[in-house]
């Protein structure tokens, strides 16, 4: 099956070498990550994380396997070795739709869509995200409506969305958002709750606890 | 039992008809439901992709405002959305799992004069009804029998994974029941726990596509009438996009597809209006005699 859009940003430009070359494709020990895995299994529920014996059982069972470029299997075994840059640049972690199937078949009780939603905040963190990849541009708008509002808005965030990422798309929606605007299933005003200030306060505090316990 | 009701973001815009048919359905029963004051977002999904303790804490508070709301302190919270009743019940588990992260929700929501203890429960409406109410009381309430009416009850991801004990996380069977309750046939449907794609449809939409698509073939070719769901977006990405699937990958999907609690709503004999089936794009038949299909969808 062809996926353009994909096929537009990861074409692996197989065809076109028709020199044989010796390539190198895979890291040699010395230049991983030692660190990663124990870094990642560090976050809750991540601590089963090294007790996988690769069975496979969550890339059979996973929806969306067979559009990653990494099997969820992989991931992990990826992550534990630390190649760290293949893994937080992988589709495979923001194709996750967090549907949970994995986790309650994995016969070693590995937390696996929280050891994506790690991966997810670690990439987010060090910049290392797919570029042009709409997935953590949609979670970063979320975010920063919801903090401001204390509720999310479909129809603002979708706004931002699109702005941000491909403004064409915005035209191409338009007609089933004026459909759902029309059967009063959308709404422009943004909602809000009455006590925003107590909100922040109580993010603001999280953050402040983050750094202390950090120093 | 007293029920405090979440109603999450999303039906208040997208998922307004399922706001609208849950209140009727539980006003028919006579089950009172009092609304949250002042709730906020539960955090979804993305929000666990940024800031992770940020997220609890919202969750936390809503948990919260229930322990004080409720009086006595153990409140039932009934979220329908699906992620929103993830969230709720992942945010208890964890912070009762561990303590160290309780500690600094704890330490964030002292500053507002808030302390969460967790003794609020997390419940889906479909558990309430379910389990709580009672098939027998539901179906000796029937007026309208939805006789021959052949169901598929999809359950979406969120409802039945992880943390949920109500039912089986890949088979569930609850949904099934009160279609039978309610006098339907529910079809045997494998993919009813399979992901419709959730926000994918708006952010990879090659992708999103796919997932509702493999759904709404297979419970075509199982010949359902209609297909009922438990979650806004799932009601979102299965309805508003058969044109796009039609139209993009050559098909003939025309499957109405509604919320639980308008089936139920018809069947218990409220009208149309209330429960927010004008509100629908491919509208439903809920008698046999009528044909099954509506209009196609040019979305």
């Amino acid at each position: 099956m062809i996926l353009p859009t994909f096929a537009f940003i990861y074409s692996n430009n197989k065809h076109k070498t028709e020199k044989k070359a010796v390539v190198r494709r895979i890291k040699y020990e010395a230049e991983l990550d030692h660190n990663f895995g124990e870094h990642i299994a560090a976050h809750a529920y991540g601590e089963r994380l090294m007790s996988c014996i690769q069975c496979g059982t969550c890339s059979a069972t996973c929806p969306l396997s067979h559009y990653m470029d990494y099997t969820p299997r992989k991931v992990i075994a990826m992550t534990r070795e630390g190649f760290k840059e293949e893994v937080l640049n992988s589709l495979t972690i923001w194709l996750c739709a967090s549907c949970y199937s994995c986790v309650v078949q994995c016969p070693r009780q590995i937390h696996i869509t929280d050891v994506m939603y790690a991966l997810k905040r670690e990439a987010i963190a060090s910049g290392y995200f797919p570029r042009r990849l709409p997935i953590p541009v949609l979670a970063k708008a979320f975010f920063n409506l919801v903090k401001r509002n204390g509720r999310n808005t479909e129809s603002w965030l979708l706004v931002n969305l699109y702005m941000r990422t491909n403004p064409f798309k915005m035209f191409k929606e338009s007609i089933l958002g004026l459909r759902l605007l029309l059967a009063g299933r959308m709404s422009l005003i943004p909602d809000r709750i009455k006590r925003r200030a107590e909100l922040s306060t109580i993010l603001k505090a999280v953050q402040a606890g983050k750094g202390a316990s950090k120093s | 039992m007293n029920y405090l009701y979440y109603p999450g973001c999303s039906l208040h815009s997208t998922g307004r008809a399922y706001h609208e048919s849950m209140i009727a359905v539980f006003k028919a029963l006579e089950i009172p439901l009092e609304e949250l004051d002042d709730w906020n977002c539960c955090g979804a999904t993305s929000y666990f992709s940024i800031d992770e303790t940020e997220a609890f804490a919202l969750a936390a508070r809503n948990l919260e405002l229930a322990e004080n709301q409720s009086g006595n302190g153990n409140a039932n919270l009934v979220a329908p959305c699906a992620a929103c009743y993830l969230v709720l019940t992942k945010t208890q588990h964890y912070l009762t799992t561990y303590p160290d992260i309780k500690n600094k929700v704890n330490d964030a929501l002292d500053k507002v004069g808030l302390h969460y203890e967790g003794k609020t429960s997390v419940r889906h409406p479909l558990d309430v009804l379910v389990n709580d109410y009672g098939l027998e009381e539901i179906s000796r309430r029937v007026k309208k029998p939805l006789k021959g009416l052949k169901v598929a009850c999809y359950y979406g991801c969120q409802v039945v994974r992880p943390f949920a004990t109500f039912d089986d996380a890949l088979y569930p069977t609850s949904m099934d029941r009160l279609v039978k309750a309610l006098g339907g046939e529910p079809i045997d449907w494998p993919l009813k726990t399979r992901c419709c794609g959730g926000s994918l449809t708006g952010t990879i939409q090659e992708v999103g596509l796919r997932l509702s698509r493999a759904l709404l073939r297979d419970a075509q070719k199982r010949k359902a009438d209609i297909l009922i769901t438990c979650c806004p977006l799932c009601q979102h990405n299965l309805e508003c996009y058969q044109g796009r699937i039609n139209r993009k990958m050559h098909d003939h999907i025309d499957l109405p597809v509604a919320y639980f609690t308008q089936l139920m709503g018809v069947a218990l004999g409220i009208p149309e209006k209330e429960l927010g089936i004008q509100r629908l794009f491919n509208k439903p038949h809920f008698t046999v005699e009528a044909p099954m299909k509506g209009e196609p969808v040019h979305a």
